[in-house]
């Protein structure tokens, strides 16, 4: 029996532009979903702003222009270039010059001063004779987070100025800072939250939308309908990843935006090898939010694969808050399977270095290559039945 | 309120800002009477019973159950009754033998009692091969059975159960209103609330409510009688028969959305 | 045939949810799947829309194989699935505009169809589906199910937590759909809807008991049924589970349905014995068997 809907079919235009008004028709359902349900476009707009001003407020307010003082036992070339390079910085204001040891606790005891430098004696020549030297930092601990961050900022300064040294002299100098604080290499910038903030986002809006959605589906059972028509799987899912592209391109842009208009933060690359690579990982994250949704049957299931299996190592092992050249060997093994690492690597490169496609098509045809593999795996998983 | 009667309603009303939900009603209960709830998805039965099981405070009138005031006695109300429903009676993760001990727990019931009311109810369903599967994997009819025994083990005063035999096979059905006579011939009084008329029939007693209101109250029979029609379904097709369709206009009444 | 099943098979696991199903449903036939929760209804029904893969036997539907064939069935057939599956944050006419496009028609198209049903919920086209109530999303949904004109209807325990008037409507829409050629497989748990079909399927544990008009699966019944009524519906039922004639009893609302062993006895006997057993306002009558009488005969 042949049916009068295959007949009209024949015409080939006919047939396009049906395909085109189905395919605009389930788009506009699901925005009709997404801008219905507040908790989503809660998660899909509130989330991306409150995360960037919250980390960006929450990092310069606390390193900028902090109250030093300085106890300087040498008094040579070594320290003078040091401490004008602390007090260039916009983070450190020099507020004090110490002459003994006793002064410290005084200058603490004020509660201006959030930190104190002290050189050890013979600082320079230590440096070129014993090609070490070293420099006590005494934080006020009080509120250990800044006081962690201080360190950092220092050591980060220190670190620039014996680089710098090291190129124009042979012989390696070597700056011991005295600190109990664990160095953390990776953050030289204040603004390293932002590579790591979108890259969560659009795992977030990617990965589990999607996954949502379309367990919502099935769920409802309205997939069992979608099934039984002449939607192909591959129709049902394009429907659905589209418009989250669309809304996590929007996520990205606002947070590039609200970086550099709000934390002034510049961005040294081309802003559209920066979009290019964004929509990679929005993809690597729908394709990944596909095949979650082909294992897990409810909202429930997909919220805590998404949230287990994507965001925690994006958190933990992507880079972003713990660097990945600290952690045990193991961990930096099972680091490289997580697309999120070599995003943040790629983006961290153009934001923040501003290097060009030359460096980072390694990482970008990691990314591609993950994309492939996660979008077929999930065309092979998704079920054209119900078993 | 007499030794009779276990449930006394009396203007009963409940309402959710401008809408109306219950309106009114009044009805008495008596002492080991299988009373049938009834009326249309978003006619306010919901709304009724829960209020009279003491987890919804009515916004006026009286009413008294298991001789407790709905107002000021809700804790009391809830250790004399029983409730079951189709949506939620049981653990479906919990074996046969968890279930029973954890709702014997829950009304108090010392560990000796649940252990020999256990191996009681167990014998008399004829579960004991079974008591360590888990519910989840008995047929429905089994669950309903065991949930409604479950309901009656702190030996309440009244039963109240929502829709209990829906898509229950029709012999289970029978063993299951057998156990409900049973249960109403010792005394306990048997509150039901469905929209099915074939669970009406069985009844002692039926009201039916409609938009809010009790529209009819009397035995099937002389419901029957009155309507001059032959069955319960065509009792409530002459009643209910509301400008149709009907919906829902409150919270809370929204009772179908399965 | 619209619809033919061949000794149809499904296991999910251990559990046989289906064995050896076989039934064929005429073009243009009301045909009821009849049975209790659990009783199999879904997979024969997810079978058919092509959902499921039946594990042993064949399966056609307008022609077409469920199995080889899917993409043709599934663009020939509407299917309501058990639970009213809409979007319940879209509005009626936003379900049913999405339902229209997928299937690459539109409501105009096809209103003479769904007019009738239409008509009803069409007051309420800006409302959201899930603030609908039961026998209104019930209506959307059968619309949504018919909105591309398909051949064959798959209705899934389309009445279930329905209240009886809507569930009275329904059933003249069913009967009205049926005049426009629509071939329709309904399934239920309610005995009583039976009559309302063609023909029925009696099924329970998988398993098909009798297929046959519900005229005749009544006529079949082999036993006379007396309505047996006392003061005492517990006590009466006590009292007839110990007679030694005994052959059924079943409550039946006020009554009890009671047979006996003997082809033919006094119903005075009978009578005397509930009086010994100290029931009274005993009344005995013979009565005509319904759909669930023979379905507990036949399921015994």
């Amino acid at each position: 029996m042949q049916l009068k809907i295959n007949d009209e079919i024949s015409s080939p235009l006919w047939e396009l532009e049906w395909k085109m008004k189905r395919f605009i028709g389930f788009i506009k359902k699901e925005f009709y979903h997404i801008f219905r349900d507040r908790r989503s476009l809660f998660i899909l707009f509130g989330m991306p702003i409150a995360q960037i001003l919250l980390f960006g407020f929450a990092i310069t307010n606390e390193i900028n222009n902090v109250n030093i003082a300085i106890l300087d036992h040498s008094k040579d070339a070594s320290t003078g270039e040091i401490i004008n390079k602390i007090s260039a910085s916009k983070y450190f204001t020099v507020k004090q010059i110490l002459t003994r040891e006793t002064d410290i606790e005084t200058a603490f005891k004020k509660g201006k001063i959030k930190a104190v430098l002290n050189f050890e004696k013979d600082f320079s020549r230590n440096l070129i004779a014993e090609k070490r030297a070293t420099i006590q930092i005494i934080t006020d601990a009080t509120d250990p987070n800044t006081a962690n961050s201080i360190t950092n900022y220092i050591n980060a300064i220190l670190q620039n100025y014996q680089q710098e040294k090291n190129r124009t002299i042979a012989v390696e100098y070597q700056i011991v800072p005295q600190t109990r604080m664990v160095y953390n290499p990776e953050l030289k910038s204040v603004f390293m939250f932002v590579p790591g903030v979108m890259t969560i986002i659009l795992m977030l809006v990617s990965a589990m939308m999607t996954s949502i959605s379309i367990t919502r589906e099935k769920e409802l059972g309205t997939m069992e309908i979608l099934l039984v028509s002449p939607l192909k799987p591959f129709q049902v899912i394009i429907g659905k990843v589209v418009p989250y592209i669309f809304l996590s391109i929007i996520n990205a842009s606002v947070i590039v935006l609200l970086s550099i208009f709000i934390f002034k933060m510049p961005v040294q690359g081309s802003l559209f090898l920066l979009g290019l690579e964004s929509v990679l990982f929005i993809i690597t994250s729908l394709a990944l939010g596909i095949l979650i949704s082909t294992i897990a049957e409810t909202q429930q299931a997909a919220m805590m694969i998404s949230l287990m299996g994507l965001m925690l190592p994006v958190i933990l092992l992507s880079g972003f808050i713990f660097p990945v050249a600290s952690m045990p060997v193991p961990l930096q093994i099972i680091s490289n399977i997580i697309p999120a690492k070599w995003f943040i690597i790629i983006i961290k490169g153009i934001m923040l270095k501003g290097v060009g496609m030359a460096y980072v098509w390694k990482e970008t045809l990691i990314l591609i290559g993950m994309t492939i593999f996660f979008i077929g795996l999930s065309i092979k998983k998704y079920k054209i039945r119900l078993e | 309120m007499k030794e009779e009667n276990v449930i006394e309603a009396d203007q009963l009303t409940k309402t959710f800002g401008e809408f109306t939900a219950v309106n009114a009603i009044s009805f008495e209960v008596k002492k080991g009477e299988i009373f049938g709830f009834l009326g249309a998805n978003g006619a306010g039965k919901t709304t009724a019973m829960k209020m009279l099981i003491g987890i919804s405070k009515p916004s006026a009138g009286k009413a008294a159950v298991a001789g407790f005031d709905v107002y000021s006695q809700p804790e009391s109300i809830k250790k004399n009754i029983g409730y079951m429903s189709q949506r939620f009676a049981l653990y479906d993760d919990l074996t046969v033998k968890e279930n029973i001990t954890f709702f014997g727990g829950i009304y108090g019931l010392s560990r000796k009692k649940i252990r020999e009311k256990r191996e009681q109810l167990i014998s008399e369903l004829g579960l004991e091969n079974i008591s360590n599967k888990l519910v989840g994997s008995l047929p429905l009819g089994w669950k309903q059975k065991l949930a409604f025994s479950v309901s009656l083990l702190h030996g309440p005063k009244i039963v109240f159960l929502d829709e209990p035999t829906g898509g229950v096979d029709p012999i289970t059905r029978r063993h299951f209103w057998e156990m409900i006579y049973k249960a109403a011939d010792q005394g306990t009084t048997i509150f039901v609330t469905t929209h099915y008329m074939d669970e009406a029939e069985y009844c002692d007693r039926v009201s039916i409510m409609v938009e809010g209101k009790i529209e009819a109250l009397d035995t099937p029979k002389k419901l029957k009688e009155q309507f001059k029609v032959d069955s319960m379904n065509d009792v409530f097709l002459k009643l209910a028969r509301i400008p149709s369709p009907t919906l829902p206009k409150g919270k809370g009444e929204n009772t179908d959305c399965n | 045939m619209s619809i033919s099943l061949n000794n149809i098979s499904k296991s999910y696991k251990k559990l046989k949810a289906v064995q050896d199903i076989s039934f064929d449903v005429n073009p243009g036939e009301l045909f009821g799947l009849i049975g209790p929760d659990g009783a199999g209804k879904t997979t024969i029904f997810r079978i058919l829309t092509t959902l499921l893969i039946p594990g042993e036997g064949t399966a056609t539907v307008a022609g077409f194989d469920v199995v080889e064939d899917y993409k043709e069935i599934r663009n020939s057939v509407g299917y309501m699935p058990g639970r009213f599956s809409l979007y319940q944050d879209l509005t009626v006419e936003e379900n049913l505009t999405f339902f229209a496009t997928i299937f690459g028609t539109t409501i105009e198209e096809n209103h003479d169809l769904i007019e009738d049903i239409y008509v009803q919920i069409e007051p309420f086209k800006n409302r959201r589906a899930g603030k609908l109530s039961g026998g209104m999303k019930q209506k959307l949904a059968l619309c949504c199910a018919l909105i591309h004109k398909p051949k064959v209807l798959f209705l899934d325990e389309p009445t279930t937590g329905v209240d009886p008037v809507s569930r009275k409507e329904f059933w003249e829409m069913l009967k009205r759909l049926q005049k426009k050629n629509i071939t329709i497989l309904v399934s239920t748990p309610y005995m009583d809807e039976a009559a309302l079909c063609d023909r029925i399927a009696l099924i329970q544990n998988g398993e098909i008991l009798e297929i046959d008009t519900p005229e005749a699966i009544v006529n079949k019944f082999p036993k006379t049924i007396y309505n047996v009524g006392a003061d005492n519906m517990y006590k009466l039922i006590q009292s007839l589970q110990k007679y030694k004639y005994l052959y059924s009893v079943f409550p039946f609302g006020e009554f009890v349905h009671y047979t006996d062993k003997r082809d033919s006895f006094e119903v005075a006997d009978l009578r005397s014995y509930l009086e010994k057993e100290g029931l009274v306002n005993i009344s005995i009558e013979v009565a005509q068997p319904n759909i669930e009488d023979a379905f507990m005969e036949l399921a015994r």
